[in-house]
């Protein structure tokens, strides 16, 4: 299985991201450079937290234009899975590849912070697993579970038509949920004014999630957290019967 | 081109060149020099520049070790061996000036440019930290003191919102620092930022004109006309008028630093580079004639050829301009296109402007006509040094006898005190999480963050207690070394070397000269204790604004190395039923210390004394201690002393935990005394109480005394000392130390 990690100007979350795909989960991980035309080779495209072009103007509404994000929007057509972070959460929303939009946080300021997510739907691709942490326990995937990660964003707040939150919620597309150390969504647990405590969405198929906390800054316990395993873990073995699916039917010729 | 002035007297004097630096110059160039070369003088021999005032005083420092490979002005920064194979470049550098006049700007452009001193070494920036300073914030009731309380909050938000706009979007956490608030900021604050950066040993780049014949390439953004003479405001009193020098103040663009970053470090990778060198303070008159010197080479360069802005600027413009995000870099002849390709991939303007040449001069041309011609390494070395006169200060003020205070009331005023309050109104706007390394929050001792390109675990932190240093400039300079090698200790590293950024009034004022003095011995005295050299810094002096010198304030920047994973220790009790413990002496005195300043609104008496042997057994018995695992939480006590120290253990977790303290034995100090005093070489421990003796024993051993002084549990901190006691419930202790800047700038 190959992965991606789209290097926009000023992505500064693909090393991280780099970093516990390839040590952390041994997979074969590839830098692709927001100028590439194709991302056709990849199994799993991870679109990473920065400031994508500086984001002066509104976050990755410069980036949705990059040449690759055609190509990523076309293999998510295939039925790809996209995992944006943070900024790749804001790009997939400009890309409407995701609906609604994230906007300025209430505060108006930046926060930097631990949060509480509550995984809300275990059905997805990208919020199922089970996986080993490091002192051998295992963290397993099941609703109302509490994953501990940081976020880091000044334009956070998910902000989305009410026809939009009804169809979301509706079809079971939030996935995670902001929310306090026992579980409960309240507005006090809300770091940035979403609209519903959102913290992380998928599209309509199913096969590409945004979500503002950073996975990738909680797969180590000198981090304080290694809860953003299981997003990781998720979206891998999602992936890998995806890719084993296709080369048993042939689609992966030529490589 | 329009006509350039006429060079006069007052012209001279404007660019703050005296009488006697002005025949000096003519002697280097054997004439009158033209406008364009008097700027460029002005700047270069600014204290900015030239540490004209300060250079005797900084050769007091050590700054060599077995452990350094980059001395101490030799090169932008200084470099550090941390072991196979890997090294650190660090540097701390102020923008005090310009955030006086311009907060957001002058503070993100302060960032930008500590960061490309250590990408200019070849490192790649992991972390950064800052050490504030403002006037006070607090509310007050006193009308004629709303608009200067307001204003000190405008230039503290401005400045947060300016390190946060910068570092968040380069993506280089910023861990950790210092804030204070005191008058003696008030219209001149101080900003100095510090960022540390990785690299294998055999990356380090040197900033030398290398290789006659070899091109001279400018990288980075277009050429503006901000920032002019940005150096030579930086070496004036902050006045009424500086307001007008806000065109002096750059504009920052982290997004364009970001991509000149990953540039610069794909390019040093590829092997195409001689010699590399940002444009800094004094822009492209700095990196031109300093790179010439450096490699005792000249440098001849083309102005028509440099990336502008704008249309119609003249020579002086574009030599003194101060834009951001500018590099000159030296090609190996032959590999120019390596440097085209990886620029134009990053999409940034670059320019071939000039050759290395061997003729020792800097030499300007715009198009054939040359516009400056200077010896490079006069210009760059051969600034006037001067020894000024120095008069001490008269001795502090008495702080004679205190009436009681009410302990219940005071320890929560000092910890709402926003010197001592919670910082994380600041450091939840930083991203200090971003390259996933911060093992440490901010907020502990030190911050502590692992590298991961290295393996390796670092600690660092910022210190400088500047009341002591108004009181005591020699001994407050000491304190501020021991401290922060105690705060690396209690987080469970060992120093290695250390940055320092000197703030100080106009140097022409015998007293201010003075402290500075002062202080350098001071720190250059604890610097060779504690071994831990300096591998450069910067200095700041005119911190002055019409109601006086700010206080005293070196601020020391010092770095750690952490052996294990598992010796990472933070400040926050763990959990109920460990015993406390107290390594050092209960202390006594109460000169210089935060109480008098909170509670009686006074900075007098003597500060406290540093015994160095005691120091070093202090830090030592903690560092044993941590490493034999026995160490659940270590805490300084510095500001508000051992009470606040506990309180701080108390409530650093977002589960705060009680304490039961009984300081028996200690019953012949006044409660004030015993609570808040400020002595030095304490810490404050804890440990499985099963632990304890064992504990005690191994710190009596190496010579510290120690003793128990209590246990954690429960939802109160309970302090009883013989007949008195005090006690308070932790959560409010935390509410208010956690909110009090909160509850200051929002109302």
């Amino acid at each position: 299985m190959k992965v991606a990690v789209i290097r926009f100007p000023g992505s500064n979350c693909d090393q991280d991201c780099y970093h516990v795909l390839k040590h952390d989960f041994a997979l074969d991980v590839e830098y692709v450079w927001h100028k590439e035309a194709s991302v056709e080779q990849f199994d799993l495209i991870v679109l990473p937290g920065g400031f994508s072009y500086g984001d002066y103007l509104r976050c990755g509404a410069i980036a949705r234009y990059s040449p690759v994000m055609r190509s990523v929007a076309t293999e998510a057509q295939r039925g790809k899975l996209v995992l944006g972070i943070c900024n790749g959460f804001q790009i997939l929303c400009e890309a409407r590849m995701l609906p609604g939009a994230l906007i300025r946080n209430r505060s108006l300021h930046f926060v930097c912070e631990h949060v509480h997510a509550r995984v809300e739907n275990i059905e997805t691709a990208f919020s199922h697993a089970e996986v080993a942490m490091t002192n051998g326990k295992l963290l397993t995937a099941r609703t109302g579970l509490l994953l501990r990660m940081p976020i880091a964003h000044g334009e956070g707040s998910f902000t989305a038509d009410p026809e939009t939150l009804r169809e979301l919620n509706r079809a079971n597309r939030v996935v995670l949920r902001y929310s306090d150390r026992r579980g409960a969504i309240s507005d006090d647990a809300n770091p940035n004014g979403s609209a519903e405590n959102i913290a992380g969405i998928v599209n309509e198929r199913g096969n590409v999630f945004g979500l503002m906390p950073h996975p990738e800054r909680a797969c180590d316990p000198l981090l304080g957290s290694e809860d953003g395993k299981l997003i990781f873990q998720s979206v891998i073995e999602s992936a890998g019967r995806k890719a084993g699916s296709r080369s048993s039917v042939g689609i992966r010729t030529g490589l | 081109m329009n006509a350039e002035p006429a060079i006069t007297p007052e012209l001279i004097g404007k660019h703050g060149i005296t009488p006697a630096e002005y025949d000096r110059i003519k002697a280097i160039l054997g004439r009158e020099p033209n406008y364009t070369e008097l700027g460029i003088f002005s700047v270069m021999w600014s204290e900015h520049c030239s540490y004209k005032n300060s250079k005797p005083e900084l050769r007091k420092f050590p700054t060599t070790g077995p452990s350094v490979l980059v001395k101490a002005g030799e090169e932008n920064a200084g470099v550090i061996d941390i072991g196979d194979g890997w090294a650190i470049a660090f540097k701390m550098e102020s923008h005090n000036h310009p955030s006086a006049v311009e907060p957001f700007q002058g503070a993100a452009t302060g960032v930008g440019g500590i960061i490309r001193d250590i990408f200019t070494m070849g490192a790649r920036p992991v972390f950064s930290l800052n050490s504030l300073r403002f006037g006070p914030i607090s509310a007050t009731e006193d009308k004629s003191r709303k608009a200067a309380v307001s204003r000190n909050r405008r230039l503290f938000s401005g400045v947060v919102s300016g390190i946060a706009h910068y570092g968040n979007c380069i993506g280089i956490p910023t861990i950790g620092g210092e804030i204070y608030f005191d008058e003696s900021y008030e219209g001149n604050p101080l900003v100095n930022v510090f960022c540390l950066g990785v690299l294998r040993h055999e990356e380090i780049a040197r900033g030398g004109a290398v290789g006659v014949g070899n091109p001279v390439f400018y990288v980075g953004a277009e050429t503006g006309r901000d920032g002019l003479a940005g150096a030579a405001f930086a070496s004036r009193d902050l006045t009424e008028e500086s307001k007008l020098d806000r065109p002096a103040v750059q504009v920052g663009d982290p997004f364009r630093e970001k991509l000149l970053l990953e540039a610069c470090l794909e390019l040093l990778a590829s092997g195409a580079v001689a010699g590399i060198q940002d444009m800094g303070a004094a822009g492209l008159t700095c990196s031109t004639c300093e790179t010439a010197s450096r490699a005792g080479t000249g440098v001849e360069i083309d102005l028509d050829k440099v990336p502008k802005r704008e249309p119609g600027m003249s020579p002086y413009e574009i030599m003194l301009s101060e834009s951001q995000e500018r590099m000159l870099i030296i090609v190996t002849k032959g590999k120019e296109q390596t440097v085209r390709d990886i620029f134009e991939k990053w999409d940034l303007p670059y320019a071939e402007v000039g050759v290395v040449k061997n003729d020792g001069m800097m030499r300007v041309m715009s198009g054939t006509v040359k516009v400056a011609e200077i010896p490079a390494r006069k210009l760059a070395e051969d600034a006037p040094i001067y020894s000024r006169e120095a008069t001490p200060c008269p001795p502090p003020p008495e702080l004679g006898a205190l009436p009681a205070s009410d302990p219940l009331a005071a320890l929560p005023a000092l910890l709402a005190h926003p010197s001592i309050a919670s910082k994380n109104w600041v450091y939840r706007q930083y991203d200090h999480m971003v390259r996933a390394g911060t093992c440490v929050l901010p907020g502990s001792d030190a911050a502590v963050f692992l590298v991961r390109e290295a393996n390796k675990i670092l600690a660092a932190t910022s210190d400088c207690n500047a009341i002591y240093c108004a009181l005591d400039p020699r001994e407050g300079a000491k304190i501020a070394v021991a401290e922060a090698a105690r705060n690396l200790a209690c987080s469970g590293a060992t120093p290695l070397a250390v940055t320092d950024n000197l703030n100080f009034g106009n140097p022409y004022k015998p007293e201010n000269f003075w402290q500075l003095r002062e202080s350098v011995e001071g720190l250059a005295e604890a610097c060779r204790e504690f071994g831990t050299p300096v591998t450069g810094g910067n200095v700041s002096l005119y911190n002055q604004s019409p109601a006086g010198a700010v206080d005293p304030t070196p601020t020391v920047g010092m770095v750690g190395i952490i052996d294990k994973p598992r010796d990472i220790t933070t400040q926050a009790f763990k959990g109920s039923g460990d015993a406390i413990l107290l390594l050092g002496e209960p202390g006594s005195g109460l000169g210089g210390s935060h109480f008098v300043k909170v509670m009686h609104g006074r900075k007098a008496g003597a500060p406290p004394r540093l015994d160095y042997a005691r120091e070093k057994a202090v830090q030592n018995a903690v560092r044993a201690l941590i490493k034999m695992g026995m160490v659940r939480s270590a805490h300084d006590c510095s500001e508000g002393g051992l009470a606040v120290a506990l309180a701080e253990s108390c409530i650093g977790s977002d589960a705060p935990v009680g304490a039961e303290i009984d300081f028996a034995g200690c019953a012949s100090l006044s409660a004030d005394e015993l609570l808040f005093n400020e002595s030095q070489s304490r810490i404050v421990i804890s440990v499985r109480k099963e632990n304890a003796t064992a504990a005690l024993s191994l710190a009596e051993w190496q010579g510290v005394p120690a003793r128990r002084l209590g246990f954690t549990g429960g939802d109160t901190l309970r302090i009883t000392a013989g007949e008195q006691a005090w006690a308070w419930p932790v959560q409010d202790l935390r509410d208010k130390w956690w909110s009090a800047i909160a509850r200051c700038m929002e109302g």
